[in-house]
């Protein structure tokens, strides 16, 4: 069993009317690996990140959880959702809720805990993001950063099997990119499996054990931070890199 | 005959007009209110049979005359022998009909001004359909909705006159009744309208009121 990939995609492809976003996606991410997808613009990151809980339906191919196959629409979906943790570019953090109403609001309705069970992980999980004393406010009065924190806080409370992270820090101030890079580098220590759509190079320097790039809706290149790094093979990944390394 | 004494003198008939006309309001109010909501969780559903339904629904109705549906009601459906209903019930589901085609159009749009990413958010965490709508969407929804909610109420509250035209024990049917009495139906139609000023007024406040404090938190 251990040896079943925690996230499978095999064969997947995607068309938004005619563009093909997706095209032949073969990935594994392996139990406890933390994996950076780089790329330019719109070659289909997002689009990727959002299949594997399938916020997004692909036209063709498997697509596996902790070797279960995604189900269609409806309760099974829903339940395999709950397991996989999403943090998005935008927060979209509850707006009618509190900080705290935000983190246990899914463990209430999702998972049934009981309220003093879920305001206790809540509160523990709000201390490890650094946020605890900020739980009686609405998101709106919180910085960016802090909204992110707090939004990674709701996905952990879900207690889930893999976090997939698109985008984080791009809609942060830069002072604000850090905090919220040390949570996830926390995570990552802590064993926790992650996908992470980003353009923080220093972030998949660190902490990521693979890198994937992908161009056009291609999976160009799979390799170690290290390899890719330093010794990228495609053009297109050369290309990539000398444009963000310059700036 | 004095204005007053018009009112006076036929006091009981206009006590059971408007009070024909409250109930027939509250049950039509909560009736669209209920079915209005049902639809427009058909309109957003992720099942294209139910988004159809409640399309073409929607689109039927609204473009229906109230008189139209009222007179099918009051006339054509007695006719058809299906079960056998009183007036005030044909009354307040014509009514109800009618003006859940309205309720469900503002809730549709009031949920459309929630942010796409709150619904992804919830879906996300792994709630069904029902619950990203009941706990996140719909609570959001409601300050926008509730301000043209309450405007629908109070057509709805006027529209009650025409199911009187059809003859209900409601406040638009007095004049009928006036006449009979060979009171002075002018003076008489004028309470009617004191009558109707006095229940929208307070509908009116209500609805200033809650746009005033939904727009000054957060
Ligand atoms: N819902 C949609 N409908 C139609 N086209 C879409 C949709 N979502 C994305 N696209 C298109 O699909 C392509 C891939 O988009 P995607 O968001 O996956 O790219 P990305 O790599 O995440 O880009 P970015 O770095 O800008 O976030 C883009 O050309 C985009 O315009
Ligand atoms: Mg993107």
């Amino acid at each position: 069993m251990t040896d079943t990939p925690m996230i499978r995609m095999a064969a997947v492809d995607k068309h938004f009317g005619e563009l093909h976003v997706l095209k032949d996606i073969n990935l594994e991410v392996e139990r406890g690996q933390v994996v950076v997808v780089l790329g330019p613009s719109g070659s289909g990151k997002s689009t990727l990140c959002r299949t594997i809980n399938r916020l997004e339906p692909v036209d063709s191919g498997t697509i596996e959880l902790d070797g279960r196959a995604l189900p269609a629409e409806g309760k099974a979906l829903a339940g395999l959702r709950a397991d996989v943790g999403m943090v998005f570019q935008s927060f979209n953090l509850f707006a009618h809720k509190t900080v705290l109403e935000n983190v246990m609001l899914a463990p209430l309705k999702v998972r049934k805990q009981d309220k003093a069970a879920a305001e206790k992980n809540a509160v523990r999980l709000l201390e490890r993001v650094g946020i605890a004393n900020q739980k009686d406010k609405y998101p709106a009065q919180l910085s960016g950063g802090q909204q992110q924190r707090v939004a990674i806080a709701r996905a952990l409370a879900m207690d889930p099997k893999v976090m997939l992270f698109d985008e984080p820090t791009s809609a942060l101030d830069p002072e604000m990119v850090q905090e919220v890079l040390d949570v996830m580098t926390g995570l990552a220590k802590d064993g926790m499996t992650m996908l992470v759509v980003t353009h923080e190079m220093g972030f998949a320097r660190r902490a990521a054990h693979r890198v994937v790039f992908m161009a056009d809706g291609e999976i160009v290149e799979d390799s170690t931070p290290d390899d890719f790094f330093t010794n990228p093979s495609s053009d297109r990944a050369k290309d990539f890199l000398g444009k963000i390394l310059t700036h | 005959m004095g204005p007053v004494n018009v009112l006076l003198d036929n006091i009981d008939l206009y006590a059971r007009g408007f009070l024909g006309t409250i109930e027939l309001f509250v049950v039509s109010a909560i009736g669209s209110l209920i079915l209005g909501a049902i639809l427009a969780a058909m309109r957003v559903s992720p099942v294209p049979i139910l988004r159809a339904f409640g399309t073409v629904y929607v689109n039927i109705l609204r473009n229906t005359p109230l008189t139209l549906v009222i007179f099918f009601f009051a006339f054509a459906y007695p006719r058809l022998e299906i079960y056998d209903l009183s007036y005030f019930t044909r009354a307040c589901i014509g009514l109800i009909l009618y003006t859940a085609a309205f309720v469900c159009e503002v809730i549709r749009s009031g949920v459309n001004t929630v942010p796409v990413g709150q619904a992804e958010a919830s879906r996300a965490l792994g709630f069904t359909f029902n619950q990203t709508l009941s706990q996140v969407v719909l609570p959001q929804a409601v300050r926008n909705v509730v301000p043209p909610l309450a405007n629908i109420q109070i057509a709805l509250l006027k529209n009650t006159t025409i199911a009187a035209g059809f003859s209900v024990t409601e406040a638009g049917g007095i004049y009928q009744a006036l006449s009979e009495r060979g009171a002075n139906v002018f003076v008489g139609l004028l309470w009617v309208a004191v009558g109707f000023l006095i229940l929208v007024v307070p509908l009116t406040l209500l609805q200033r009121n809650l746009d005033r404090r939904w727009s000054t938190a957060r």
